[in-house]
């Protein structure tokens, strides 16, 4: 029970530029992910939720406040090897993620390489299986594959490095929904197995009801609304905000 | 109504050599768009998008494009020659990619390229383009639009990447719009917002719009009719508020596959594939009778 949390945000504000232009990105956000949880950011379209994970893995220097994985406290842009041997990332933006020169199979390849893992050419066909992408896509470059296809190489990758936090920002909204059940389940499965941590963006509430046991609610660069999966399925919000957003989803009736 | 489809398309193919062949992306398709709202689905890789592409003239050599007929208002539009193609692309139809921010100039302000693509099209000074677009940006509920006229794409947010694309193909007010998953990173709130403005072109000025979604649920409420998508055919067509009630095995699959707020369940249902859906024949109600605009 004392264990530390598997990832704690504590006090963070991001911002980028400098006055008068600067922009305060997150402020004052506050989470603690426990080792084996899955934790959902949901909130409103440029309210700093990738802003957030970014931080966390290296992205952005103009941060404050204190970082923590696996106990161990994180400063500015720098990440050694062992950071990401623990904690990897699926991009929200899959194209720009993938170089446009590498092959799935240099991608990958790298990948293994980069983490000392060894076995290459049997843990890659395993890893196309896993996110549901035949063989035959290992020697395509992005620019051949549909957007779908481009997401699930990405995940693939970060699930090359067999990392214990995975920082996911939508990872299947660019997925047709049963591709997305099937990485749901991998996810899910790989949790159960492995004890992975997950933190999780995602607009879909139903996906968060699925993956998570927590959410937190953003809007406008501020953490709203912290509550538990139950408290969501039953549309018990506090913030007017939150209490929106569920009465929003799946809501939309053609003219009025 | 008995005008002439917005555009009308039979046999469409799309192929692309690969190492293991060519590869048909797209195999044989018909469809008619009227003034209305087409919904496009159907899982990854079955050629939603490269249809749309297809239509604009945007599939890059060596992949190939045939036929026997695209019409737009009675006009073939296939192949085009570039020179006209860029005629009608972005003025009379436009296309909101997938990857919008991959699709906007990364080394041009935002402001820039939508008041440069308006002025393409349309002849305004530059003060009243500058207006237009911060006029479009505050429409697609962007918050602070002066700060985001002057960012770079990489500055703005995934779902602020999508509402500037979307912002830019409606400013020179198309005829057709096909919007390749426009909302897929938006806020259900912001989506809402987003959806009504291109509810109200399709009404109030007739515009013709494909949308091309993952999300069935929304698809059934905010479309028309719907197309569904396997392995580069239409497997079936249905009014979209009949989507629940659809009959091919792969709809029903891709339905049972959706998480549920209220109805959790601890694995997920999946397809399984069937090799008859590859070339079995589409189910279509009553196809050929609700054509264009026939649904309002
Ligand atoms: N490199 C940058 N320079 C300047 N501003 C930035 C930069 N990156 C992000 N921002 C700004 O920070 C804010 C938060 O962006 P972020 O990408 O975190 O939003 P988000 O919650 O992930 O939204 P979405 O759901 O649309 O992806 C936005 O206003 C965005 O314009
Ligand atoms: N340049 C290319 N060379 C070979 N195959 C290609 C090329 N571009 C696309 N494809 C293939 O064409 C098929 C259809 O792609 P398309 O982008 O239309 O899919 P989609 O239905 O839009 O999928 P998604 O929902 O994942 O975006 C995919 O299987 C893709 O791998
Ligand atoms: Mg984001
Ligand atoms: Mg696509």
């Amino acid at each position: 029970m004392t264990k530390p949390p598997m990832l704690s945000i504590h006090d963070l504000n991001v911002w980028f530029g400098d006055p008068p232009d600067r922009v305060d990105a997150v402020k004052h956000a506050s989470i603690a992910v426990a080792e084996g949880a899955s934790f959902g950011l949901v909130g409103e379209s440029g309210s700093g939720k990738s802003t957030i994970l970014r931080a966390v893995a290296g992205l952005i220097d103009s941060w404050s406040g204190n970082l923590e994985v696996a106990g161990r406290t994180i400063h500015g842009a720098r990440r050694d090897r062992q950071f990401f041997k623990t904690v990897q990332m699926v991009f929200q933006d899959p194209y720009a993620s993938l170089h446009p020169r590498h092959s799935v199979d240099a991608v990958l390849s790298e990948t293994l390489r980069l983490q000392g893992i060894g076995d290459v050419d049997r843990r890659i066909n395993r890893l196309l299986d896993d996110v549901g992408l035949g063989r035959s896509f290992r020697f395509r470059y992005p620019h051949q594959l549909s957007g779908g296809q481009r997401q699930r190489v990405a995940i693939a990758r970060a699930l090359a490095a067999e990392p214990r936090l995975l920082l996911l920002d939508e990872p299947t909204s660019a997925l047709d929904v049963s591709v997305q059940a099937e990485i749901l389940n991998l996810l899910s499965d790989l949790r159960a197995e492995h004890g992975l941590t997950y933190l999780m963006v995602t607009h879909d509430l139903a996906v968060v009801g699925h993956m998570c046991d927590r959410i937190a609610v953003m809007q406008h660069g501020r953490l709203v609304e912290e509550l538990q999966v139950e408290d969501l399925r039953r549309g018990a919000a506090q913030a007017d905000y939150t209490r929106g957003l569920i009465a929003a989803s799946g809501s939309y009736r053609a003219g009025g | 109504m008995t005008d002439a489809p917005l555009l009308s398309v039979r046999n469409l193919r799309v192929t692309f050599p690969t190492r293991q062949g060519l590869f048909q992306a797209v195999r044989g398709i018909n469809f008619d768009l009227g003034r209305e709202r087409l919904g496009v689905v159907g899982e990854s890789g079955s050629g939603k998008s490269m249809t749309g592409r297809s239509v604009l003239g945007l599939i890059r050599p060596p992949g190939r494009v045939e036929a026997d007929r695209m019409e737009f208002q009675g006009q073939s539009i296939l192949n085009l020659p570039e020179r006209r193609m860029r005629k009608i692309r972005g003025q009379r139809i436009s296309m909101v990619m997938q990857d919008p921010k991959f699709s906007l100039n990364p080394v041009m302000t935002v402001g820039r390229q939508i008041t440069e693509a308006y002025r393409l099209h349309r002849r305004v000074s530059r003060a009243d383009a500058h207006a237009k677009a911060l006029e479009m940006l505050r429409a697609v509920q962007i918050r602070d639009p002066e700060r985001v006229m002057d960012s770079y794409p990489h500055e703005v947010s995934g779902g602020m990447g999508q509402r500037i694309m979307i912002a830019m193909m409606l400013a020179p007010d198309p005829e057709i719009l096909i919007a390749d998953e426009p909302t897929s990173a938006l806020d259900v709130s912001v989506r809402n917002e987003v959806l009504s403005i291109m509810d109200n072109l399709v009404r109030d000025r007739g515009m013709g719009l494909i949308f091309i979604s993952h999300d069935l649920n929304m698809v059934a409420q905010f479309c028309d009719r719907v197309l569904i998508m396997y392995a580069g055919r239409i497997v079936e067509t249905l009014p979209a508020r009949e989507l629940h009630k659809a009959r091919h095995p792969y709809t029903q699959g891709l339905l049972a596959s959706l998480p549920r707020l209220d109805a959790p369940q601890d694995r997920l249902p999946v397809l399984t594939r069937q090799d008859s859906w590859r070339d079995g024949d589409p189910i279509a109600p009553h196809a050929d009778t609700d054509l264009p605009g026939g649904l309002r």
